[in-house]
C-alpha cells in the first residue's frame, strides 16, 4: 500500500489498498475482481452444458421411427446459422479491440453489429424450432425431441442473454454511464459472447453433425 | 450484466461531489440502526449474523421433524404420523438440515470471518452477497410454504426419479422443493463465486496462499465445490420440472428411459454436496485445536493440501450411492477403491488434528470440547463408512439404518459439532460477549449422549435388517437378544430427545450470557488469526488500517516473539491484543468509504419466488416475477456507488463539516 502511494504516479494509485471494500484497483493477482468473477462464473457454465450435452448424448437414438435427427435436421441451415454466430465472435473482438482504442464511435457499432448477428442466430434457431414443430416434432414426442430442445433451448437463452447485455452496454456507452474501466466492460461482456459460442460448436457437432 | 459489481468510481472523491439529480429515484439507503439497516444491508457481517440466525431457526425445525420421526418410530406400528406424512417428514428433514441449516450455517462464517481472516474490508460484490442471502431466505420460506399448500416434498432428499413423478407424487410439494432448490442454489453459486473472488483477489499485503488461515482454505475448497456441484443439480432439477409440469419424459422408464440418468446427476452433484457440508466444519476445527492447544496446527501444508485433494477426489466417488443399482461390475470395481481412496486424505486430517493436540498445553474449553468430540464422532463415522466402500457388504447395509447411522456420525458428528465449536469459539468475536462455559459444557454433554444414544443403536438397527424410510416396524420382525429392535429403537427415539434437550441448551445459554454477561475481553482465548486484531465485534470498515502480514498464524506473532536459537521455539509475549488494537487505533486510516446499503438486492431476490409460484399455479405470475427482477437489476445497475451526504440525517456530531460541505452540494 505504501509503495503504490509512493511510485505509483496514476491517481488511482491513491485508492489503492481497500479505502473500500472493493478493491478494485489493486489486487492479489493483478486480475480485477470483475474478471476474475467472470470466469470463475464461466467454469460454473461449463458444467451446466455438461450436465445438458451428457442428457443429450444418452437419448439422442431414443426416439419414434421416422422423426429421428436424420429426418428433421437441415444441416445447410442450421450451418448458415452458425457461421453468423461465428462471425459475431469477430465482430466482438472488433468492439473489444475498438474500447480499447478508446474509440467509442466503432465499439457501440461492432457490439451492435454483434447484437444483431446474435438475434440473427436466435431467430434462426426460432424458425428451425418452427419447422421441426410442424413436421411434428414437439417438445415430448420422444426422449430424443425433449433432450434437443432442453440442450439447444438453454443455449438460445444464454445467446439471448448475451444480446440483452450486449444492447445494455451499448446504451451505457451512449449515456457514459459505465463505470470504471470502458474497455473492460466490453471485454467482459466478449468473454461471455466467446463461451457461448464455444459451446455452439461443440453442440453443433455433437448434435447436428455426428450421426446418431 | 447489471450483476457485475461496479468498480468503485473514485473513492477519494468525496460523494457530494455527485450532482443529487443526477440519481434522483436512485438514491441509497443510509440506515444503520434499526430493521431497515438489516433489511438493506450489504455489510458482510451482518449478512453473516443473518445466515446464522436463519440457518440455526432451520435447525429448530428439522430437529423438530426428526423428533416427529423418532417418536412415530419408538415402538411398532406407530400412530403419530401417516404413511404420507411419515414421507414429507423424512424428506423435509434432510432437505431442511442439509440445505437449510449446514450449508447457510457454512454460509454465515464464511461471509463473517473470510473476509476478517484475509484483512481485506468486505467481500469483493457486497451487493451480490446481499442479493445471496436474500435468495437463500425466500427458496426456504417457499420449500417450507408447501407444508401449507397441499402437503411437502416426499421422495427423499435424493428425490429419485422416476418415484418423483407426478404419477408416483401428485401433490405440488416436489414442485416446490424442486423450485426452491434452484432458488437457494443462486445464492450458493453467487455466494461461491463471490467468496472465490474476495480469496484470490483481496487478501492483506503479505498473505501469501500458504499464509493464509486453514478455515478460509477450506472455505476457498469448498466453494470451488460448489461452483461446480450447483450446476449439476441445476440441470437434474430443470430436467424434473419439464417433467412434472410439462410432460417431458427424462425419468419414464415406460418411454425408454434410462432409470439411472437422475441417480448419475443427482449424486455427481450430491457426493461434492458431502464434502460441502463438512470442510467448513473442517475448517473450523482446525482453527480451533491449535488455540487450545497453545501449538500452531501440526503439518500446516498437508492439512491445506488434503483439504485440496477431498476437493478433486470428492467428484471421482458418486457411484459408490449406486452400488445396488446394477452399474455392473468394473463400474462398482472402480467406484469402490476411489472410494476407498478417499479415506486417506481424510485420515491425514485425523491424524493432522491429534499431532496437534499431542504435547500441548490443552484447554478444555466448550469449543474444544466440541472439536474433539468432531475427531472422535467422525472417525466413527469415517469407519464405518469404510464398510460401504467395500461394495458387497454395502449390498447387505444399502437402505437400512445402518446407513442412516453411518451418514449422521458423520454429519451430525461431522459438520454439526464443528458448527458448534465455530458457534463457541467466535461468539465472542461476533457478539462481543463470552457464551457461559458451564452451561456450555452442559449443551456439549447432553449432544455428546444423545447423538450417540439416537445414532448408535442404529447400527445395531441396520444389521438386523430394519429398512430406512419405512413409517413403521412390526413386532413380527422384530427379532431378539441382542438384536432386539425394540429395545433399541425405543433407545434411539429417548436418545433423540436427550439429543434435542442438548440442543436446547444452546439457546438457553445464549439468552443467559447476554443477560448476565458483560463484554468479552478483547482477545478472550490468546487467538492466532488475523480476525482478532480488531474489536470484538469488528468496526464496520473491519480493520482501522488493513494489516500487512509477515507470517502464517500473524496475530500469534504479533503478540509473540521467537527467542529460541537453531529451530528451537521459544515464544515470549511481547505484546497484549490490547496494546495491538491501540496501535491500530493510533495509526487509522483516515480515509475510509465503503459502499452504502442497497434496496435492489432484497426486490431482486423477491421477483424469484414469485415467478416459482406462477410455474406451480399461475403462469401469469412469470412475467409478473420477471418484471421485478428486470427494475430490480434496472436500479441495481444505475445506482450510486455510496449514498450522497445530504441523505444522512440526522447528522452525527462529528458529521458537522460533512453536513456544511452538504449544503453547498
Amino acid at each position: 500500500m505504501a509503495d503504490a502511494a509512493v511510485t505509483d504516479t496514476a491517481p488511482e494509485a491513491h485508492d489503492a489498498h481497500g479505502h473500500d471494500g472493493h478493491g478494485a484497483h489493486v489486487t492479489s493477482t493483478g486480475l480485477s475482481n470483475n474478471k476474475l468473477a467472470m470466469w470463475i462464473f464461466l467454469g460454473s457454465e461449463c458444467l451446466l452444458f455438461g450436465g445438458l450435452i451428457s442428457t443429450y448424448m444418452l437419448y439422442r437414438g431414443r426416439h419414434s421411427e421416422n422423426l429421428g435427427p436424420d429426418q428433421v435436421w437441415d444441416i445447410p441451415f442450421t450451418s448458415a446459422s452458425s457461421f453468423v454466430l461465428l462471425m459475431s465472435s469477430l465482430t466482438m473482438v472488433l468492439a473489444v479491440t475498438a474500447a480499447q482504442r478508446k474509440d467509442d464511435r466503432n465499439t457501440r457499432l461492432w457490439l451492435t453489429v454483434t447484437a444483431l448477428l446474435g438475434s440473427l442466430f436466435v431467430a434462426g434457431q426460432v424458425y428451425e424450432f418452427t419447422t421441426f414443430y410442424r413436421e411434428g416434432l414437439g417438445f415430448t414426442t420422444s426422449l430424443f425431441s425433449s433432450s434437443f430442445y432442453t440442450l439447444t433451448g438453454f443455449h438460445g437463452v444464454h445467446v439471448s442473454v448475451g444480446v440483452i447485455m450486449l444492447l445494455a452496454t451499448v446504451g451505457m456507452i451512449l449515456k457514459n454511464r459505465i463505470p470504471g474501466d470502458k474497455a473492460e466492460v466490453v471485454e467482459l461482456v466478449g468473454l461471455y459472447w466467446h463461451f457461448v459460442d464455444i459451446v455452439w460448436i461443440l453442440i453443433f457437432t455433437l448434435v447436428y453433425l455426428i450421426p446418431a | 450484466m447489471a450483476l457485475i459489481e461496479r468498480p468503485a468510481p473514485d473513492t477519494l472523491t468525496p460523494a457530494v461531489a455527485t450532482p443529487e439529480s443526477t440519481y434522483g429515484a436512485f438514491r441509497r439507503p443510509v440506515h444503520s440502526t434499526g430493521w431497515k439497516s438489516w433489511l438493506f444491508t450489504i455489510d458482510h457481517k451482518k449478512l453473516g449474523i443473518m445466515y446464522g440466525v436463519s440457518a440455526l431457526f432451520f435447525f429448530l425445525v428439522g430437529g423438530l421433524e426428526a423428533l416427529l420421526i423418532r417418536a412415530q418410530l419408538a415402538g411398532p406400528e406407530g400412530t403419530i404420523l401417516s404413511a404420507d406424512k411419515y414421507n414429507q417428514m423424512f424428506t423435509m428433514h434432510a432437505t431442511t438440515m442439509v440445505f437449510l441449516f449446514v450449508m447457510p450455517m457454512a454460509a454465515a462464517f464464511a461471509n463473517y470471518f473470510v473476509p476478517l481472516q484475509i484483512g481485506a474490508r468486505d467481500v469483493a460484490f457486497p451487493r451480490i452477497n446481499a442479493f445471496g442471502f436474500w435468495c437463500f431466505i425466500f427458496g426456504a420460506i417457499f420449500i417450507n410454504t408447501s407444508w401449507l399448500l397441499g402437503g411437502a416434498a416426499d421422495g427423499g432428499w435424493f428425490m429419485y426419479a422416476p418415484n418423483s413423478s407426478v404419477p408416483f407424487s401428485p401433490t405440488n410439494g416436489i414442485d416446490f422443493w424442486g423450485l426452491g432448490l434452484q432458488i437457494t442454489g443462486i445464492a450458493s453459486l453467487t455466494g461461491a463465486i463471490n467468496l472465490i473472488v474476495t480469496v484470490i483477489n483481496m487478501r492483506a499485503p503479505g498473505m501469501s496462499l500458504m499464509k493464509m488461515p486453514i478455515f478460509t482454505w477450506m472455505i476457498l475448497v469448498t466453494q470451488f465445490l460448489l461452483l461446480f456441484a450447483i450446476p449439476v443439480i441445476t440441470v437434474a432439477l430443470f430436467l424434473l420440472m419439464f417433467q412434472r409440469s410439462f410432460d417431458a419424459t427424462f425419468f419414464s422408464v415406460e418411454a425408454g428411459a434410462d432409470p439411472l440418468l437422475w441417480q448419475h446427476l443427482f449424486w455427481i452433484f450430491g457426493h461434492p454436496e458431502v464434502y460441502i457440508l463438512i470442510l467448513p466444519s473442517f475448517g473450523i476445527v482446525s482453527e480451533v485445536l491449535p488455540v487450545f492447544s497453545k501449538k500452531p496446527l501440526f503439518g500446516y501444508p498437508l492439512v491445506v493440501f488434503s483439504g485440496a485433494a477431498i476437493g478433486f477426489v470428492g467428484w471421482g466417488v458418486w457411484a459408490h450411492h449406486m452400488f445396488a443399482s446394477g452399474l455392473g461390475p468394473i463400474s462398482v470395481a472402480v467406484f469402490s477403491v476411489s472410494t476407498m481412496a478417499i479415506a486417506i486424505p481424510t485420515g491425514v486430517k485425523i491424524v493432522n488434528w491429534t499431532m496437534t493436540l499431542w504435547g500441548g498445553k490443552l484447554r478444555f474449553t466448550t469449543a474444544m470440547l466440541f472439536a474433539i468430540g468432531l475427531i472422535v464422532q467422525f472417525t466413527v463415522g469415517g469407519l464405518s463408512g469404510v464398510t460401504h466402500a467395500v461394495a458387497p457388504s454395502d449390498t447387505q447395509q444399502t437402505d437400512t439404518y445402518y446407513i442412516v447411522a453411518h451418514f449422521h456420525y458423520v454429519l451430525f458428528g461431522g459438520a454439526i459439532l464443528g458448527i458448534f465449536a465455530g458457534l463457541y469459539y467466535w461468539w465472542p468475536k461476533m457478539f462481543g460477549k463470552l457464551l457461559d462455559e458451564k452451561w456450555g459444557k452442559w449443551n456439549f454433554w447432553m449432544m455428546i449422549v444423545g447423538m450417540n444414544l439416537t445414532f448408535g443403536p442404529m447400527h445395531i438397527i441396520g444389521l438386523q435388517g430394519q429398512p430406512r424410510r419405512m413409517y413403521v416396524w412390526t413386532e413380527a420382525r422384530a427379532g431378539s437378544g441382542f438384536f432386539d429392535l425394540g429395545f433399541w429403537n425405543l433407545i434411539s427415539s429417548i436418545g433423540s430427545f436427550v439429543l434435542g434437550i442438548g440442543v436446547l441448551l444452546f439457546f438457553v445459554n445464549v439468552f443467559l450470557s447476554h443477560r448476565r454477561h458483560g463484554p468479552a475481553p478483547l482477545d478472550p482465548w490468546d487467538a492466532r488469526a488475523l480476525e482478532w486484531l480488531t474489536t470484538n465485534p469488528p468496526k464496520e470498515h473491519n480493520f482501522d488500517r488493513v494489516p500487512t502480514v509477515g507470517h502464517l498464524d500473524d496475530f500469534f506473532h504479533r503478540k509473540y516473539e521467537d527467542r529460541g536459537e537453531d529451530g528451537h521455539h521459544d515464544f515470549h509475549q511481547v505484546a497484549t491484543a490490547e496494546e495491538l488494537m491501540a496501535v491500530e487505533e493510533a495509526n487509522a486510516d483516515p480515509d475510509i468509504h465503503l459502499p452504502s446499503p442497497s434496496y435492489w438486492p432484497i426486490v431482486l431476490a423477491f421477483g424469484l419466488p414469485v415467478m416459482a409460484y406462477g410455474v406451480i399455479y399461475n403462469f401469469l405470475l412469470i412475467p409478473a416475477g420477471a418484471v421485478i427482477v428486470l427494475l430490480a437489476m434496472f436500479g441495481w445497475s444505475l445506482e450510486p456507488h455510496t449514498a450522497t451526504e445530504a441523505d444522512y440525517d440526522p447528522p452525527t456530531p462529528e458529521g458537522g463539516a460533512e453536513l456544511e460541505v452538504a449544503d453547498h452540494g
